[in-house]
């Protein structure tokens, strides 16, 4: 009955969502108000079916009714709640209700929010999120519907993937998908901003909070799941090159474009084609990632080619939508007509530098997980493009852009004085010559690339703070006016501050992860000490322990450093029955933003358990710098300039908003 | 990361892969700079029945067999081109996670600097045009209607601070 009902909501989601891509439009064409208000009620009501349909699916979950296809590939009884619940996107058919009903959410807040919009834009952004809703509302429904029954019930469940079976899975994929599925939003406007055939400041200004709010998600998204694959793969890397994860990077690459560009639309009206470009792109590229995810031609073109139903219909909803809105493009885009001129050395200049950095950057991205794709379709060839190739062709467009970041923020609109932006960098760079210098005669005639790439981060970090210090006149004006000037600053400049400050601190922690991570690989039998970067990890000992739906083996370490007892680590492996496969729990313990890594391995015949223990120095920066990032991103998706521009209307009285 | 989701449709390949557990401690060389020089080499061969794996990360049984494999090349005085150029022999380009500078990775390999290039250069011409024509026409790109400069207007007075916000 709830299977029913939740595959009946969705087929009304779909019907909705059919008149809210053509009867708006019609609105807009004869300017109907009453037509082009569809948009919004139709939006709201589609988020109200699938969101129905959504839970009738965590419903099935939850209750474990194996009567149903899904649950009954991907569930257990004896799964823990939390992953009955994750579980729900943990196949194929979950996280493509997932999807859209992300998108439904998007649709339902600019219908709820985009009250300031001018009629006929939002009814236009809204039919355009109704063919996208509609095109896979009509995926799953054709082949990927996750409410089909059995005839024969079974009484007990597959289970969830082991893999899966994790916190991750709460967290990583919704993020992901509300950072793809966000970039819906951009695309929208951009094409309905083609349709209209006008575009202005007031435009970029509309899209710019919904681009950030998506590309704050999937910067988290992707860190999230970077670190979830850290701390479960067992083996301590934290990115691959895999085609799944250049999948999410492009988008983030092409996101993080169109954000600066979008800035200069804003303030100058300048780049207006390239914007609209960049938008169509960005979701592009999320839909690509879409298709690469799920069509299966990732794991080999046969695969592919032996069940194609999924990965043609994906190809042609991608086929549709880019080749459709790049076609709108080269048609419509030459009547929009170029504003705001400026110098190449100029704030606008350097943005445009970001621009050409960053897209060739995904360019190379998109260039090395495609080709051997499309070499084995045309030739037969088989070849690998991996982490080699990527580290290779991806590090020398990065290092330019970072040297860049410090010099964009320090120079004027139009005009701008490098000279002038060099000289407030001194100080920057001095600090950044002393990392060098004290990394290079600390570690002694080691790799130079590790003290200059820090160096460099140093730079970044150092030029983000030299801009806040040159906004507010720190050193310049006594500190009570630099402290009032610093609170009058738009949340943006902040943000600013912040993103670029985060784009400093995960390069360190890169460097430094990737140059002095030491490795310990050896068998282990009780009492055994093992000697890594100065600490001494003795093994204590092995117990066996019965989970929820697995048997595990858990070993007990005891560290200390200089002889100093620091607390216990306890890796496990866990042996999951229902799949009769196993996973590694890793140990880790934090010191500082460094952390010590335990795994484990097999057990031979003579109790020596085979572990692999890593130091690895720094490593949380990794993270970290992306979550200054999107902390930068919410600071300045709070600038009053955007809430007011969109999505909310500032309606509450004078005296009740909160001072700036 | 999305390599733990890619389980999900590659179960079947992804066996033994998934979990990875790589370099066995009954492996290791005992020359330790022999045993660096294996684990440089070994990252940049991949894991053949793996989802891009290389046979450092994985634990798949033919990881293992070509771990051995590289070990035994180099204790037999291979220099790493050698070793390669061995793999290669035996199971083709598929194995290189870099793939070499052929007549058939030509477009990989210049594709990337082509792009910055022509980025590059469609920006300078870009420019000049513009500047040149800049010079002839300067008036506002679009008309806005009243109550569209209206709503601008209050939309600027709201603005609080006059900085330039990024």
């Amino acid at each position: 009955m709830i299977a029913e009902a939740g595959h009946y909501a969705l087929v009304l989601a779909l019907a909705l969502a059919l008149i809210q891509s053509t009867v708006p439009m019609l609105g807009a064409r004869w300017r109907d108000p009453a037509l082009m208000n569809v948009a919004r009620s139709t939006a709201l009501a589609q988020l109200l079916f699938v969101a129905a349909s959504f839970a009738a699916l965590v419903t099935l979950h939850v209750t474990s009714d194996f009567s149903v296809v899904n649950v009954f590939e991907n569930s257990h009884s004896l799964k823990p709640m939390i992953y009955k619940i994750t579980g729900v996107w943990g196949n194929h058919e979950g996280s493509m209700l997932l999807w859209v009903s992300i998108l439904a959410l998007f649709g339902g807040l600019v219908a709820a929010f985009g009250n300031n919009l001018p009629l006929s834009l939002r009814a236009h952004v809204l039919a355009v999120q109704g063919w996208i809703a509609s095109a896979f509302y009509l995926f799953i429904l054709i082949t990927s519907n996750p409410f089909l029954r059995i005839a024969d019930p079974p009484l007990e469940g597959r289970d969830l993937n082991p893999v899966l079976q994790d916190i991750g899975l709460a967290v990583h994929p919704p993020m992901l998908y509300l950072g793809y599925v966000g970039f819906s939003i951009s695309f929208s406007f951009a094409v309905a901003a083609l349709i209209e055939g006008r575009i202005d400041a007031a435009w970029a200004r509309w899209v710019r909070p919904w681009t950030l709010l998506a590309w704050i998600f999937l910067t988290l998204g992707i860190a999230m799941g970077s670190y979830w694959a850290y701390y479960e793969l067992g083996w301590g890397g934290w990115w691959f090159w895999d085609p799944v994860e250049n999948a999410s990077l492009m988008p983030w690459l092409a996101g993080t474009a169109l954000l600066h560009s979008a800035v200069v639309m804003e303030k100058r009206n300048a780049l207006k084609v390239w914007t609209i470009l960049l938008a169509i792109l960005t979701f592009s590229l999320s839909l690509l990632g879409t298709f690469l995810v799920r069509s299966g031609v990732l794991t080999s073109v046969h695969a592919f080619a032996t069940d194609p139903t999924r990965g043609v219909f994906i190809l042609l909803i991608l086929s549709v939508f880019i080749g459709g809105s790049l076609t709108l493009f080269a048609w419509r885009a030459s009547a929009l007509k170029q504003g705001g001129l400026f110098a190449p050395i100029s704030r606008e200049g350097a943005l445009v530098l970001n621009n050409l950095l960053l897209t060739t950057a995904c360019a190379t991205v998109f260039i090395g997980t495609l080709y051997p794709l499309a070499l084995e379709v045309l030739t037969g060839d088989k070849i690998s493009v991996g982490a080699p190739f990527f580290n290779l062709t991806f590090a020398p467009l990065f290092l330019p852009l970072m040297v860049a970041v410090p010099f964009g923020p320090l120079l004027a609109w139009k005009r701008g004085d490098l000279l002038g932006a060099a000289q407030r960098l001194v100080a920057a760079g001095v600090a950044a010559l002393i990392a060098i210098a004290v990394l290079w005669a600390w570690t002694r005639g080691g790799s130079a690339f590790a003290p200059l790439a820090i160096g460099l981060a140093v730079f970044v970090i150092a030029g983000a703070l030299t801009d806040l210090a040159e906004r507010t006149g720190l050193f310049r004006a006594p500190l009570p006016i630099a402290l009032r000037r610093a609170r009058g600053l738009p949340r943006s400049s902040w943000g600013t501050v912040f993103a670029h400050a985060g784009v400093g601190v995960a390069l360190i922690g890169i460097v430094c992860e990737t140059t002095w991570n030491s490795e310990y690989i050896g068998s282990m039998k009780p009492n055994d000490v093992a000697v890594i970067a100065g600490y001494a990890l003795k093994l204590d000992g092995a117990t066996q322990r019965q989970g929820p739906n697995y048997r595990e083996m858990v070993a007990q370490f005891t560290v200390s450093l200089d002889g100093r007892r620091l607390g216990v680590m306890t890796p496990s492996k866990r042996n999951f029955t229902t799949r009769g496969s196993t996973t590694t729990e890793a140990a880790l313990m934090t010191r500082g933003a460094s952390q010590l890594y335990i795994s484990l391995g097999d057990t031979a015949a003579d109790g020596a358990i085979a572990v692999r223990i890593y130091h690895k120095p720094m490593v949380l920066l990794i993270w970290f710098g992306p979550v200054l990032m999107a902390f930068g991103g919410m600071l300045s998706l709070s600038d009053r300039r955007l809430r007011v521009g969109a999505p909310k209307p500032a309606r509450a009285p004078p005296g009740l908003q909160p001072a700036e | 990361m999305k390599q733990i989701l890619a389980c999900l449709f590659a179960v079947a390949v992804m066996a033994g892969c998934s979990a990875a557990y790589a370099v066995q401690p009954d492996e290791i060389m005992a020359d330790p700079a022999k045993e660096a020089r294996a684990r440089d080499l070994s990252r940049e061969l991949r894991c053949m029945v793996c989802q891009n794996q290389s046979i450092d990360d994985s634990e798949a049984p033919l990881a293992r067999d070509l771990r051995l494999l590289v070990r035994e090349r180099i204790a037999a005085g291979d220099s790493d081109a050698q070793v390669l150029d061995f793999l290669v022999a035996r199971y083709g380009e598929f194995v290189l996670l870099k793939p070499r500078f052929e007549p058939h990775t030509l477009l990989l390999w210049l594709l990337p600097p082509l792009a910055l290039a022509g980025g590059g250069l469609a920006l300078w011409s870009q420019g000049r045009r513009r500047a040149r024509s800049a010079a002839a026409e300067d008036q506002p790109a679009f008309e806005l209607t009243a109550e569209e400069t209206a709503r601008l207007e209050r939309l600027g007075a709201a603005e609080s601070a006059p900085q330039q916000p990024v």
